[in-house]
């Protein structure tokens, strides 16, 4: 059984202080409490700070481009079906030039986790207003404040059919390791959008600016995360600050729903196919 | 006798004009003719000038012919746009209800109440085939040539579909016969083919579909796009079949990133697209080439730049497919020239992919992929699957250190790959500059030697880049790519019959390429390069990669259109006789 020490990888060079070691953290020991080991595990990343998890968690990684991981991790958990597969990113990555990927992966339900470390700013290009950042928000791309409305990646989820959502935050790494660890027992395709303050550029979005708003819809008396329209409906009524596991339903995947998906693992296929298969393919041209 | 005739048929898109072409290309295939074909279409589904034009020959063929021998006019717009390539012992077959033949310098003009009789045997669904039968009547062949083909397709529609079908066909040869025999309408039989055997029928696409299920390819997402859709849509019905799958991506960006995961994951995959679709995919390229993931890329070019011309045929992909993306990669972009060559090939680019870890781009086009060819009984003995250095699950298990060396520096430039599920191979594939194991490192020293080993992996490539047929000293050497290749080679006999010494050198790698070809250069008197574009793209990457300082005479068509074995003559024989050669 692989420890917790086994899935970290290459030194981090994140500032001290930055809510994606937390993110990385809770991923590591989720993995190694659900009994994965490093070889089993795929985690393909965009680019942008939070893209270096691939670099510094040990398991089979893909540090890809900015705003393609989703695709490239579906094509990954799709070719090996027995391999459990982690895309992770920034809200830039997956909220900006990621975007159209997000919705279709949303509807797509492929058996994978998404990871989001939304830090309401682009980290690794030093400080823009990225498309989670609240309106007025200032930055060297904004300097007199962001004029567009933020976008709203929870209800979009929703509203394209996602089967499990959760959002967590790094200053409560103990919630995060649970919905982390849920994401991954989750079939079909798991969101979870983690808080990850940037402590060098944002100063609005700051560790005591989520501990002072944000909610766990677990204290919520009766919360159903089985009840879409609660969900969107809580999410907007706290304007988004809520955390713990929003949604969850049990549905079939894409592969489930292609009928003729195969049953063994499309990359353990033998690829060398006997002659009398293509002479018949041959025939219908004929 | 004859051994050849040009058929056509032409109308609006969506009177059946592709069926009847179909229908007339197979019946012929399964008499043992080589086809060679064309279309005309617009991008629309519903009206607007179509036509099918198919040549039926008793040797290979691999150009659809300068002129029409019998053209199905189903419409007095097909008569107008046909009019110069008819000539004089031409049929040209229209609908009408009074009868009447009249003779003009350009064809003889029949006539017929094709949808009257089409009518009176079962309906207007019919008229196509009472217009086949009439063909069948008019090259002297038999009644029954479509007999086989409308038992396959109608069967399960009963008896009463089938008859319907046949007695229309019966309808027209009859009608047919009838004016060859009491109205002076003179014809000249299509000589029997050497060989009586039912030779198979593909479109490129469905040729590089079939070539890349044999050649192991057991994955496709791509997004749909004229003219590449068909490589989608035919892999979509096979490959589950195999154990693989296909999915319609978002977007060309999804496509092409969707396969890269599959290939990181073990898979062979591809993806598949046209010129625009190709801009897209662009840097996803590059990450290919930089992460060393094995993947193959088929690109059907059609007429660009933006959407261009949609359905039009061109040439003007070479400069993006071997050069597309930031940054330096090692790539291989083969370019096969018939449906046959586009199955090999297609399988081949997967071996290759896999062994030198390098994307792989088809370079196909709009008439190879969309129109029909006979393909001779495939060889699949030819196909074999060649892994390269991806390991076995006891190989890699091998490895008792953290991080499986994934980029390991080696002799050929090529490392041992390891997919996500073999313990001992845990590593990082990445998109940035990285060591061995895969893990970022900006080092200069490591950067020279990753640059190095990744793009110096092709030199072991040494496979030969072009055909050639002829000597290396001539007076006329033609050079091309692509499916120009059957008109070419009609020009090199053409030229040949005139006391010319001629070469023609078709290029079927456009990159790395065979520099061998400068031998014919520096030894042809001229030389002659035929493409589908403004600028000149191969001539170009000729003078570049041949370097001889020689002139090259480019022959370049851009208009949407194929050439003419006369356009090419004409110019061939303009330059030569200006230089009094
Ligand atoms: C195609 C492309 N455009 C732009 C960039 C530059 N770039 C790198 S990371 C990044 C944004 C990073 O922000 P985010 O995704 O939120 O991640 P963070 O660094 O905040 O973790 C940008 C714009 C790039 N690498 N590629
Ligand atoms: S810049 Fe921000 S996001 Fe990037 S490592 Fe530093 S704190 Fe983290």
């Amino acid at each position: 059984m692989a420890t917790l020490k086994d899935f970290k990888g290459d030194q981090p060079t994140w500032c001290p202080g930055c809510g994606h070691f937390s993110v990385m953290a809770s991923l590591q020991k989720a993995a190694s409490e659900i009994g994965l080991e490093p070889h089993d595990m795929g985690v393909v990343s965009g680019i942008g700070c939070s893209g270096k998890i691939s670099e510094y968690t040990r398991a089979y990684g893909f540090h890809t481009l900015h705003g393609r991981s989703l695709p490239i991790a579906q094509g990954a958990a799709l070719g090996n079906k027995d391999v459990q597969i982690i895309a992770s990113g920034g809200d830039g990555d997956g909220y900006g030039i990621g975007v159209g990927h997000f919705i279709h992966a949303v509807r797509r339900n492929v058996n994978m986790t998404y990871l989001v470390m939304d830090n309401n700013i682009y980290g690794l290009t030093k400080g823009q207003t990225s498309p989670t950042s609240q309106q007025g928000f200032i930055t060297k791309s904004s300097p007199k404040g962001s004029v567009e409305s933020p976008v709203h990646p929870l209800e979009t989820a929703l509203a394209n059919g996602i089967t499990f959502l959760a959002q967590g935050f790094s200053g409560d790494i103990k919630q995060l390791n649970e919905i982390v660890k849920a994401a991954l027992q989750h079939k079909g395709f798991a969101l979870v959008n983690v808080f990850s303050p940037c402590v060098t550029f944002n100063k609005v979005n700051t560790y005591d600016y989520y501990k002072e708003n944000l909610v766990d819809v677990s204290t919520f008396t009766n919360y159903d995360k089985t009840d879409r329209m609660n969900a969107i409906k809580t999410i907007r009524e706290k304007n988004g600050l809520v955390t713990g596991i929003l949604f969850k339903e049990d549905k079939p995947t894409f592969t489930d729903l292609t009928k003729d998906f195969p049953e063994i693992a499309i990359a353990k296929q033998d690829l060398n196919l006997d002659s009398t298969i293509l002479e018949k393919i041959e025939k219908q041209f004929q | 006798m004859r051994n050849e005739i040009v058929w056509k048929v032409g109308g609006q898109q969506g009177e059946g004009i592709d069926s009847t072409g179909e229908i007339f290309a197979l019946a012929l295939a399964r008499k043992g003719y080589y086809i060679a074909s064309n279309k005309h279409f617009a991008s629309r589904i519903k009206g607007g000038y179509t036509h099918y034009q198919i040549r039926v020959s008793t040797d290979p063929v691999y150009y659809h012919g300068d002129y029409t021998d019998i053209l199905l006019a189903l419409d007095q717009e097909t008569i107008d746009n046909n009019v110069d390539v008819m000539s004089e012992n031409s049929i040209i077959l229209r609908d009408g209800n009074e009868e009447s033949i009249e003779v003009k310098s350009r064809g003889t003009v029949i006539t017929f109440p094709l949808t009257k009789m089409a009518e009176a045997i079962g309906g207007k669904i019919v008229r196509n085939m009472v217009s086949l039968g009439a063909s069948a009547a008019f090259y002297g062949l038999n009644e029954d040539l479509f007999d086989s083909i409308i038992e396959d397709r109608f069967n399960k529609k009963g008896d009463e579909m089938v008859n319907m079908n046949k007695n229309a066909v019966r309808a027209g040869f009859a009608k047919a016969t009838e004016y060859i025999d009491n109205k002076n309408i003179s014809i000249t039989p299509l000589m029997k083919p050497e060989l009586e055997t039912r030779r198979s029928l593909m479109i490129g696409n469905e040729a590089v579909g079939f070539g890349a299920l044999a050649g192991g390819c057991r994955f496709l997402s791509a997004y749909p796009i004229t003219p590449a859709s068909e490589v989608m849509e035919w892999l979509k019905k096979e490959l589950p079949a195999v154990g693989g799958t296909v999915v319609q991506a978002e977007d060309e960006i999804a496509g092409i990133t969707m396969a890269i995961g599959a290939a990181y994951s073990g898979v062979r995959a591809m993806t598949s697209t046209s010129g625009p679709g190709l801009s897209l995919k662009t840097e996803a390229l590059g990450l290919a080439g930089i992460s060393e993931t094995p993947i193959v890329i088929m690109n059907s070019q059609r007429g660009g730049p933006g959407t261009g011309l949609p359905t039009k045929f061109e040439q003007s992909d070479l400069n993006t497919m071997i050069n597309a993306g930031h940054g330096e990669i090692a790539r291989i972009v083969l370019a096969p020239s018939t449906v046959e060559e586009a199955f090999y090939m297609t399988a081949q680019a997967f071996n290759y992919a896999e062994q030198y870890q390098v994307p792989v781009i088809i370079a196909m086009d709009l008439s190879l992929s969309l129109f029909i060819q006979t393909v001779n009984k495939l060889d699949f003995n030819k196909i074999t699957i060649n892994r390269g250095k991806l390991l076995s699950d006891a190989e890699v298990e091998k490895n008792e250190e953290r991080f499986f060396l994934r980029y390991g520096f080696s002799e050929d430039g090529i490392s041992n790959r390891s997919i996500p599920g073999q313990k001992g191979g845990v590593h990082t594939a990445n998109s940035n500059e990285h060591r061995e194991s895969g893990h970022i490192d900006e080092d200069p020293v490591i950067r020279i030697k990753m640059m190095q080993k990744r793009l110096g992996k092709l030199a072991a490539l040494k496979d030969p880049g072009f055909d050639v047929l002829g000597e290396k000293e001539n007076d006329v050497l033609l050079v091309g790519f692509g499916s120009t290749i059957g008109v070419i080679q009609e020009a090199q006999k053409e030229l040949e019959k005139s006391g010319l010494k001629v070469a023609h050198a078709h290029i079927k790698r456009l990159t790395p390429f065979d520099t061998s070809l400068t031998d014919y250069i520096v030894k042809s008197k001229n030389v002659f390069v035929i493409e589908n574009n403004y600028t000149g793209q191969l001539r170009r990457l000729i003078q570049m990669e041949c370097n001889t300082g020689k002139e090259l005479v480019g022959i370049n068509r851009y208009d949407g259109n194929p050439f003419t074995l006369k356009e090419i003559l004409e110019q061939i024989n303009g330059t030569l006789s200006k230089e009094g050669k």
